[in-house]
């Protein structure tokens, strides 16, 4: 059961692959597509349900692209 | 299922894209100086100096008033506002080229004074603007492009280890050296950060955290290979840790004095 | 204006910086203009200010830079070789618009020359001794109650037009003593505001100071609104002494020190039945070339008589053209002239031309 979710913002991102590197999850992906500066930004693959909102893709990210959320009912126990 | 946002964008970064390099940790320094501001509530009262070098323009990337110095002398440009200003938070953000070559004069006077400001140091052994040319931390043995064949003391001399230089003078209040290649590190960073600029808040001195950092391009590495180089490498020859923190005996002091 | 006290040219310049509501003050030591920086390092915690010596007056520029990015009057002092170190500094703050007065008591040079005074420093200030498009107004005082003038006014002048402002004095006024009267001590806030200043984003959006832009087209407007400012300072502040010009039998063009001796020159002539005038531009930036041009068309020559190699000669054949001679005598080297030397020239001239 995730406990939450992340929002990438495709324009930022650069596809430079840290967050995919330190992802415990491995809910990170690079996608097919490209964004206008020729990137292939990076998308959440959370098909598994496996995303632990640890946030370690946001303290790794150089662009910010990242924004990380948590469910509340999680929220709420920590 | 409701979900609330547990990390975002600091507030006091502005708008604009990032125009670094992908992989570059610069961003990530950014992100963690930001997250200080805003968690200290400083944002109005702070004045940031860039320097000459990748991070030339980013005045233009933080919600703060700003200002670039020529090369190297953003410690002598933020001892004349601090001076003049002495109730703004006032921090530089200076590369290897600018601190370790140029600037040392700079850099070694203002420690040496206290100079109540605050220090960021983005260690990545190269000059990155200008294309891949030595630094002053460039390691023995490291290609660049002044240094084709590796860089070799005998010519080019040793890599200058800044914290445990400037932590013999008796000025500086808190220097540490820190590294952003994990996220535990990042956090690290960020505890660095934050004391760094509390010491300017309470008035304590000179403080200088020291980031070893990556430059994938200019190391011809990809982002994740480029932070793999920098753990087998720099993290030995510049250990990290805390290397001076008068924090506390400079608090009594000053509670005594007043 | 009060009683006269008779004090230092050196010290006269720090006073009269403080009195123009001057509170921050960043130097290096350097002969012969010590007394300044000694002076600031006494005077300034007194009022409030703050007194800083640096590591070198490379550091010295840029904390400047620092200083006035904040909004602040501030200034500094050196002599000949301190201000060739400081010139990516200004042109820096020339770029990015940022006020400050440097003070530059000029010695013999070049490189590290002697301590005696100099006036080999002319052409450094006034077409600019850093790098781009850029210019300094440089004032040249003569006596020491002009530079306490000068000083006060340096300091409006790079308010009023946002750019560094050079006072180019010598060794000779620097370390001589006169008695002179300095005017009330200015109020800091009678000072003007200075909204693009770096006091801190609160309720507005940050300021950001630069003088760096990538984009060509864009460095281009900012050279354009700097060189408008050029103008207006070209069209209203240019400042210059007459002296006995009327009829003259030759016109002298001299500045400070020198400007000071040609009194002395004039009055010997006068004892000789020669009628020498005097030209003494104030503004050495802006240089009063329409009037000298206009003075150059009574007489038929135009003595420049500097302690250089002839530096504003340079200037005064501009403003002169075929109007007259432009011969030129000076002493280089820190050797100070004498007004019996200057008018045994003077009488060489007036012979040559067959003239009293």
């Amino acid at each position: 059961m995730a406990s939450g979710y992340i929002e990438i913002d495709k324009e930022r991102c650069k596809g430079c692959r840290l967050c995919i590197n330190v992802c415990p999850k491995k809910v990170i992906r690079l996608s097919n597509t490209f964004n206008s500066k020729g990137y292939h930004p990076v998308e959440f693959n959370n098909s598994e349900g496996e995303c632990t909102a640890c946030g370690f893709c946001y303290l790794m990210c150089p662009d910010t692209a990242i924004t990380v959320y948590r469910y509340a009912a999680v929220a709420a126990k920590k | 299922m409701n979900a609330k946002v547990v990390m975002k964008r600091p507030e006091s970064l502005s708008k604009m894209d990032f125009t670094y390099c992908p992989g570059c940790h610069h961003g990530i320094v950014h992100r963690l100086i930001a997250e200080v501001i805003d968690k200290l509530g400083i944002r109005e009262k702070t004045i940031m100096v860039a320097p000459v070098g990748c991070a030339v323009f980013a005045y233009d990337f933080f919600d703060v008033d700003g200002t670039v110095a020529s090369h190297g002398r953003a410690p002598a440009v933020a001892t004349g506002m601090k001076r003049a200003r002495p109730d703004r938070i006032i921090f530089t953000y200076q590369g290897d080229g600018d601190l370790a070559a140029i600037g040392t004069t700079e850099i070694v006077h203002a420690a040496n004074r206290g100079e109540n400001i605050t220090v960021v140091f983005i260690n990545n052994a190269v000059y990155g603007m200008t294309g891949g040319q030595m630094a002053p931390t460039t390691l023995i043995g490291q290609r660049t492009t002044t240094t084709v064949h590796g860089r070799d003391s005998k010519t080019a001399g040793y890599p200058m280890r800044v914290c445990e230089m400037l932590s013999q003078l008796e000025g500086p209040t808190y220097i540490e050296r820190v590294a952003v290649d994990t996220p535990q590190h990042v956090m690290k960073t960020k505890k660095a950060i934050n004391k760094a600029f509390e010491n300017q808040i309470n008035g304590l001195g000179f403080s200088l955290v020291e980031v070893l950092s990556a430059c994938p391009t200019n190391w011809g590495l990809p982002p994740g290979e480029a932070i793999r180089w920098l753990q087998e490498n720099m993290i030995e020859f510049y250990p990290l840790g805390v290397y001076k923190d008068k924090a506390k005996e400079r608090m009594k002091l000053i509670a005594h004095s007043s | 204006m009060g009683e006269k006290i008779l004090v230092k040219g050196n010290e006269a310049f720090g006073e009269a910086a403080i009195r123009a509501g001057c509170r921050y003050y960043f130097g290096y030591p350097i002969t012969p203009q010590n007394e300044l920086t000694e002076y600031m390092s006494r005077r300034l915690p007194g009022v409030g200010g703050a007194f800083l010596q640096a590591e070198s007056e490379v550091s010295v520029v840029n904390m400047l830079y620092g200083a006035s990015c904040m909004g602040v009057r501030v200034m500094t002092s050196t002599s000949s070789p301190g201000f060739s170190l400081m010139q990516e500094g200004i042109s820096y703050m020339a770029g990015a618009e940022l006020p400050a007065v440097f003070i530059n008591v000029v010695r013999g040079g070049p490189g590290l020359g002697d301590i005696q005074p100099s006036q080999g420093d002319y052409l450094q200030a006034t077409k600019g001794g850093g790098h781009g498009d850029y210019r300094l107004i440089v004032l040249g005082p003569s006596t020491i109650q002009e530079a306490i003038e000068l000083v006060m006014l340096a300091f409006n002048l790079a308010d009023k037009y946002r750019t560094p402002v050079e006072v180019l004095a010598d060794g000779m006024i620097g370390q001589m003593m006169e008695p002179v009267e300095f005017p009330e001590i200015r109020s800091l806030d009678t000072l003007p505001e200075k909204s693009w200043a770096l006091t801190g984003a609160k309720g507005r959006k940050p300021n950001k100071i630069t003088s760096f832009d990538l984009d060509p087209y864009n460095l281009e407007k900012m050279n354009l609104r700097y060189q408008a400012t050029r103008e207006k300072v070209i069209a209203n502040e240019q400042r210059w002494e007459e002296m006995n010009v009327k009829g003259a039998d030759i016109l002298v063009a001299a500045y400070g020190t020198v400007g000071r001796i040609m009194r002395t020159v004039i009055e010997l002539a006068k004892e000789k039945s020669m009628k020498v005038g005097l030209f003494r531009p104030i503004t050495l930036w802006p240089f009063p070339y329409k009037r000298l041009e206009e003075l150059s068309k009574e007489v038929d020559t135009v003595l420049t008589v500097e302690l250089s190699g002839g530096q504003m000669l340079e200037d005064v054949k501009l403003a002169v053209k075929d109007n007259a001679k432009t011969p030129f005598y000076g002493r280089m080297g820190g050797v100070v002239l004498t007004p019996e030397e200057i008018l045994e020239q003077i009488e060489k001239l007036v012979k040559e031309r067959g003239g009293v």
